[in-house]
């Protein structure tokens, strides 16, 4: 496929101004670009593709072997009006020093610590030089994904609790410091926020996360296509649909597999259940944080009916390990055809008459009208994805702008909205579930005959596949590459979170501290799934 | 406040009484947890969940435990915010290394005498996570553990039958 849309233009505009672009040929990134260009135009690159209007989407770094010797070899993923393309380049492992893109886009500045972390990448202007990843269970001279690190890795008797990270200060009489986890009080995974307050408003928020970091990336390694589907449905567990058919996606195209209709119809059919089961329980738990115990109860009970029918259909409340390497797991039984679509009608009826109660509630509007707003600018600048970025007027959605089947034969609505509010965001999953459920219905009525899996067949050793999949928090990349025996030599999954972390550091500055649960839970981001 | 009342009313009460999906009732489980409960814990139980690692796929089943189908507080259980208060540890996930001494810490915060019980394959036994240079695998290699749930995630009911087993076990 030749690119297309104005980022085909992209490398033209480089070779211009004297960058040398190797363009290359990747089937398993198709239609995604691939240009190969030299470390030391790399912070060209960035400041190109900011002002060429790219999105910056990801980056991920892995050894290997070349003609001088081992290298470090960096990609960057950058995406324009539906078009993506990855840049790629190499520095040698003895001396691996490039120019960050943090100083082009904010965005890039956890990524590129956590790939110094875990790679020894030293983004010489890189403004921040803390380490993120990386707490106290290896040292700093040590790098897990380096092939001479061993998984195993030599662990102290037992891993102290990080300490000597040094959290930006704000000075002032007045100003007092709320250090919050990383066991956190409810129910929810753990991580560390510190909060510079003034009397009840929040003048800074600072994150800390990485606590629930389980080496994925480097367990990946060596897996089946079978292990490694099972790994990414686990990712984050509550979107373990979207992570584990990016991830499947990535190794299918690797191996060029083509898969049946029905399987992907499949897919997605647990995807959109996935995103109303995790938007309806989210409408519940930000109704929760404003004491409003009505729609707490009334939500969760809708949520719990929903995963009991998606068990009864799909064998798992979550739907986890349903999307296998070549297809699904197992068929849907026919009797599930009527039951679901007469399920996904019902839900749509019973939010209809909920948010009738709740649009009247003058208490319910005060709380989130106005609450932790993400101005459209900052949500720009980070890159904000899912309904986070379009509650502040990112309009993009994979399923519609870079369609994958079976999203490209159907048609729907990607709700937007502009005041990045909490009301915002929360309004963004009642629209996007309006929107699911006449999906469900159209994947129902069109569910195309046929067998659901495909057999598989090994990829070549260094064959290379691009995954992305509009889960619910947003769009997931996810990259894999084989080594030899069809056996799993990298594999790096993007959640959405990445991109949304950021956020809530800026929207909830101005408000106030017991607004933190609400605003928190508006963005929802996923730890497990930004820790790996 | 009308229109709330009258969906309360309407809806009337979900918590269920009837087994489900083929599993025994869950009042019948419930009914005994909460006749250990009253023997042994003056009819409250006080749990502190923490996730040392997990994906949280347990944690959202450990939620759904207060959803109004379960509504386990009915029983005398209740999950609290500090482990000083707690008569139980439920920990999910795999140990990180990141979260090891974090939940050292919250074990010995506990007063005595204290359950720990571990949520799902991981807490279990390291799940698809295993042991790592990331990962102290199972609970129980990092904080003594009187009971397991199984389960990936174990599903609430599940988790109500492995509390009940834990306290049930217990001399
Ligand atoms: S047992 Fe399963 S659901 Fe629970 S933390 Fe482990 S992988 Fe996630």
């Amino acid at each position: 496929m030749t690119p297309h849309g104005p980022l085909a233009e992209f490398p033209r505009r480089l070779a211009d101004i004297g960058v040398r672009v190797e363009a290359r040929e990747s089937p398993g990134l198709a239609p995604t670009q691939l240009i190969v260009v030299k470390a030391t135009d790399w912070s060209r690159l960035g400041i190109e593709a900011r002002s060429w209007g790219c999105r910056w989407v990801a980056s991920w770094g892995e050894e290997v072997d070349a003609e001088g010797g081992a290298t470090i070899r960096i990609n960057t993923c950058f995406e324009h009006a539906g078009a993506y393309l990855v840049a790629r380049t190499a520095v040698p492992r003895a001396a691996p020093v490039l120019a960050s893109h943090t100083t082009s886009y904010p965005a890039a500045d956890r990524p590129e610590r956590h790939i110094r972390d875990m790679l020894g990448v030293v983004f010489s202007d890189h403004p921040d030089a803390r380490r993120w990843t990386r707490h106290q269970a290896w040292s700093q001279s040590e790098y897990p994904l380096r092939r001479d690190f061993p998984a195993a890795g030599s662990p102290q008797a037992r891993t102290p609790a990080d300490h000597q990270y040094n959290f930006l200060l704000a000075q002032g009489s007045g100003v007092y410091e709320i250090p919050v986890g990383p066991v956190h009080a409810g129910i929810i995974e753990p991580g560390h926020f510190r909060f510079q307050a003034v009397g009840e408003t929040v003048l800074k928020l600072e994150e800390r996360l990485g606590y629930t970091h389980k080496g994925i990336e480097k367990i990946a390694e060596g897996r089946d296509v079978d292990g490694l589907a099972r790994l990414a449905a686990r990712v984050s567990g509550d979107s373990t649909v979207a992570h584990a058919w990016a991830a499947c996606m990535a190794m299918e195209k690797a191996a060029g597999l083509d898969l049946p209709p029905r399987a992907v119809w499949l897919r997605a059919l647990m995807c959109e259940r996935e995103r109303v089961a995790n938007h309806v329980g989210d409408i519940g738990a930000i109704l929760n944080d404003i004491a409003f115990a009505f729609g707490f109860y009334q939500f969760a009970r809708l949520r719990e009916v929903w995963q009991r029918a998606s068990r009864e259909a799909f064998g798992h409340r979550f739907m986890m390990d349903c999307i296998v390497p070549g297809g699904v797991a197992a068929d849907l039984d026919p009797r599930f055809i009527a039951t679901m679509r007469d399920e996904a009608r019902l839900l749509g009826q019973q939010i209809g008459k909920l948010m009738a109660i709740i649009n009247d509630l003058p208490s319910v509007a005060d709380r989130v009208r106005g609450t932790g707003v993400l101005k459209p600018e900052y949500a720009k600048a980070l890159g904000c994805v899912g309904y986070v970025g379009r509650a502040s007027g990112m309009d993009f959605d994979v399923r519609r702008d870079a369609p994958y089947p079976p999203y490209d034969k159907l048609t729907f609505k990607v709700p937007v909205h502009h005041y990045g509010d909490v009301n915002a965001r929360a309004r963004m999953r009642l629209e996007e579930i309006t929107a699911s459920l006449g999906l469900i219905e159209a994947l129902l009525s069109g569910l195309p005959p046929g067998p659901v899996r495909a057999a598989w067949t090994h990829p070549a050793a260094g064959a290379e596949g691009l995954g992305l999949v509009e889960g619910w928090r947003g769009e997931i990349l996810s990259f894999v590459r084989f080594g030899a025996d069809g056996r799993i030599a990298r594999f790096f999954p993007r959640d959405p979170s990445w991109t949304t972390w950021p956020a809530l550091e800026l929207l909830i500055h101005d408000n106030i501290v017991p607004d933190f649960p609400v605003c928190n839970k508006s963005v929802n981001g996923s730890y497990s799934g930004q820790d790996l | 406040m009308l229109r709330i009342l009258g969906k309360i009313q309407r809806l009337g009460i979900v918590t269920e009484t009837r087994p489900e999906l083929g599993e025994p009732a869950l009042t019948e489980i419930g009914e005994q947890l909460k006749a250990h409960i009253g023997e042994r814990f003056g009819g409250s139980l006080a749990i502190r969940e923490v996730d040392a690692g997990s994906c949280n796929g347990c944690e959202l089943e450990v939620q759904a435990l207060n959803n109004p189908f379960y509504s386990i507080e009915r029983f005398g259980v209740h999950f609290v915010a500090s482990p000083r208060h707690a008569d139980m540890l439920l920990v999910s996930g795999p140990v990180s290394r990141h979260m090891e001494t974090a939940l050292l810490r919250t074990y010995d915060a506990m007063p005595e005498p204290r359950l720990v019980i571990a949520v799902g394959e991981c807490g279990a036994c390291g799940g698809e996570f295993g042991i790592s240079y990331a990962s102290c695998g199972a609970v129980s290699n990092v904080i003594p553990v009187d009971g397991v749930i199984h389960g990936c995630p174990p599903t609430p009911l599940d988790l109500l039958r492995g509390i009940l087993e834990a306290i049930a076990k217990r001399p």
